[in-house]
């Protein structure tokens, strides 16, 4: 399992040097870009049980922030990421504050119900750009800039957020925190009574997971270079992220990372053969393959892949006895 | 618009919320699944409604027992062939499993019947208008309303009236003491399926003759139906029935005073606010 892990991470590392067409680095991006999505979302949902659906409030917020402050303000991406991931944080912090209250189905519809207000009020606020959305200035290209002329510069920023994310995971899963984020995830009233403050490590989560999905938002700004509602705050694309983390398994260190490299390249695939019709055919196959992992794998790939291993390993010890 | 006239609309449109979330909550009392393909089911019932009308001459109000009883069979099949597979999984993977089904029917339907807006015509209730104590009502949307009451009302009156209306109650109240009375409790989930689809089969057709037939139609109502459920409490009827009415008449009523654009906005603020002071919704278990 781990020298499959590293050899999967050395070939994401030379994707961008030894495939040159702009397609499958294009492709690459947003397996990474999901990767990086579903890891934030692991956190909340995964780590500390809390369903979040409305993951586009910060994404969009990063987005947003860091396109605003470039806008008007001539402020680098770098600093409009970490300013996008501020307002993330205060956003996630006030409602969190409020919504932790909320238990299982009624969490996760008041994220719907916040990610909707959300796409509704940027769409009537003008200095947003409205539904109109925002082109971003620029102003040359370059690692300060972070913006590219190919495709190579964008993959290694992204690479080193993905680290980043998955690094502050291992590091909080094996702390205090993920002890008491799995306290409060299987189940918090007993958790609160031997004395976990579950209310501030919900906080925590939700925080940091905030945080890296505004800095992938605010990434997706500098790579696409225009942000409207439609592409940053629909509820379509909290659902994405749900999805990625869950179809690859959910409360894993490498479940999102897996279920965004099987999610892109599927609906990728079923869009390159069966979308050219234009009548949504990809969409029927996709719909049905989420069905079937949701029957066959409930716990997601990761599941499966540790069913594989240990088939192979048995099989190993058979024939070397 | 004065204010009545914004308040009877908005308790018409509330009636039918009202019963496509009665259909929502009902699938979750017995047995605690959010049905995420609940629009997609509307949206079939609208098509069917939409095919019967063009190729069958036959009126929407009509029809309206085959959509509820193809609608019936459409849970009943869900159920047995998908649903019965994820009830042990986590609750994310039976989101999953019922959102997959919706991604599936409703790009299945844009595959079979294209993207258009569909219109059904000329129907007995469109073109008539009815006028009282300077109120305008519009004839699809009163016979809609009207369809709605006497649907959720049918059903709260015949749920603890039937044996087997009752022996679902019994098991959304306790499976393990419903199943050791010899209720078995597979074939009130399917029936609980079954239910819960024919009220949006009904939905769909009252729908179906004053509202555009495409095939994302489904996805507006299944949002204002899934926060009608919250907020009256999720697993109860009168509560799903409650948070309907009270969604259609905020919305109305935002629309018309406040700002047209903003009229969701108020609805989901409406919901934050409901089930902030009251976690489990209106009428739910506190």
């Amino acid at each position: 399992m781990k020298i499959v892990a590293l050899v999967a991470a050395a070939l994401v590392l030379v994707w961008p040097l030894i495939v040159r067409g702009p397609y499958p680095q294009h492709l690459m991006i947003l397996v990474l870009l999901n990767a990086l999505l579903g890891t934030a979302w692991n956190i909340l949902g995964g780590f500390a049980g809390q369903i979040s659906l409305g993951q586009a409030i910060f994404f969009g917020a990063g987005a947003y922030t860091s396109t605003l402050l470039a806008q008007h303000a001539d402020v680098s991406p770098w600093l409009g990421l970490l300013a996008g991931a501020g307002v993330a944080v205060a956003l996630a912090v006030a409602i969190g504050a409020p919504c932790f209250r909320l238990s299982g189905h009624y969490f996760a519809i008041a994220t719907i119900a916040l990610g909707e207000i959300a796409a509704i009020a940027v769409t009537n606020w003008d200095f947003a750009g409205g539904a109109v959305g925002l082109f971003l200035p620029v102003e040359g290209t370059g690692i300060a800039q972070m913006k590219f002329d190919d495709k190579r510069g964008y993959h290694y920023v992204l690479c080193a957020l993905l680290a980043l994310a998955l690094g502050v995971t291992v590091w909080l899963r094996g702390a205090r925190a993920g002890f008491y984020w799995r306290a409060i995830r299987e189940d918090q009233a007993a958790a609160r009574s031997a004395g976990v403050p579950a209310t501030r490590y919900k906080l925590l989560a939700i925080s940091v997971s905030a945080a890296f999905t505004a800095m992938a938002g605010t990434f997706y700004a500098q790579y696409v270079l225009f942000i409207d509602p439609p592409s940053v705050l629909p509820l379509s694309l909290s659902i994405q992220i749900c999805l990625v983390a869950v179809l690859g398994g959910a409360g894993t260190l490498l479940g999102p990372l897996l279920g965004a490299a099987v999610l892109v390249p599927l609906s990728a695939a079923t869009s390159v053969f069966l979308g050219g019709s234009g009548r949504s055919l990809d969409l029927v196959v996709y719909g049905a393959l989420i069905m079937i992992i949701a029957v066959f794998e409930p716990s997601g790939l990761v599941g499966l892949g540790r069913r594989i291993s240990a088939t192979v390993s048995r099989n190993f010890a058979r024939e070397t006895p | 618009m004065n204010f009545a006239q914004a308040l009877v609309s908005g308790l018409l449109t509330g009636f039918v919320f009202a019963l496509i979330a009665a259909g929502l909550t009902l699938i979750f009392g017995v047995m605690e699944i959010v049905n995420f393909a609940h629009g997609e089911f509307l949206m079939l019932s609208m098509y069917l409604s939409y095919f019967f009308h063009t190729f069958l001459r036959l009126d929407p109000l009509l029809a309206l027992p085959l959509n509820a009883a193809a609608l019936f069979a459409l849970g009943v099949i869900v159920y047995y062939a998908l649903i019965r597979r994820v009830l042990k999984a986590p609750m994310l993977a039976q989101i999953f499993a019922t959102f997959g089904l919706g991604v599936f029917l409703q790009s299945l339907a844009q595959f079979l019947w294209r993207p258009d807006f569909r219109t059904l015509g000329e129907t007995w209730v469109s073109g008539r208008r009815i006028a009282l104590a300077g109120v305008f009502v519009s004839g699809p949307q009163l016979a809609a309303a009207a369809g709605a009451v006497v649907t959720t009302a049918l059903l709260w009156w015949l749920l603890p009236r039937t044996s087997t209306g009752r022996a679902l109650l019994a098991t959304a109240e306790d499976k393990q003491a419903a199943a050791l009375m010899g209720i078995d409790p597979d074939r009130m989930f399917a029936l609980a399926w079954g239910i819960g689809a024919a009220c949006v089969g009904v939905a769909g057709a009252l729908l179906s003759t004053f509202h555009y037939v495409f095939p994302q139609v489904g996805s507006q109502f299944a949002l204002i139906a899934f926060v009608a459920v919250a907020l009256g409490g999720f697993g109860s009827v009168l509560g799903a029935f409650a948070g309907g009415i009270a969604i259609g008449v905020v919305e109305s009523l935002s629309g018309v005073f406040i700002e047209p654009a903003l009229k969701n906005l108020f609805v989901f603020a409406i919901y934050l606010i409901v089930v902030l002071a009251r976690p489990r919704g209106l009428l739910g278990k506190q």
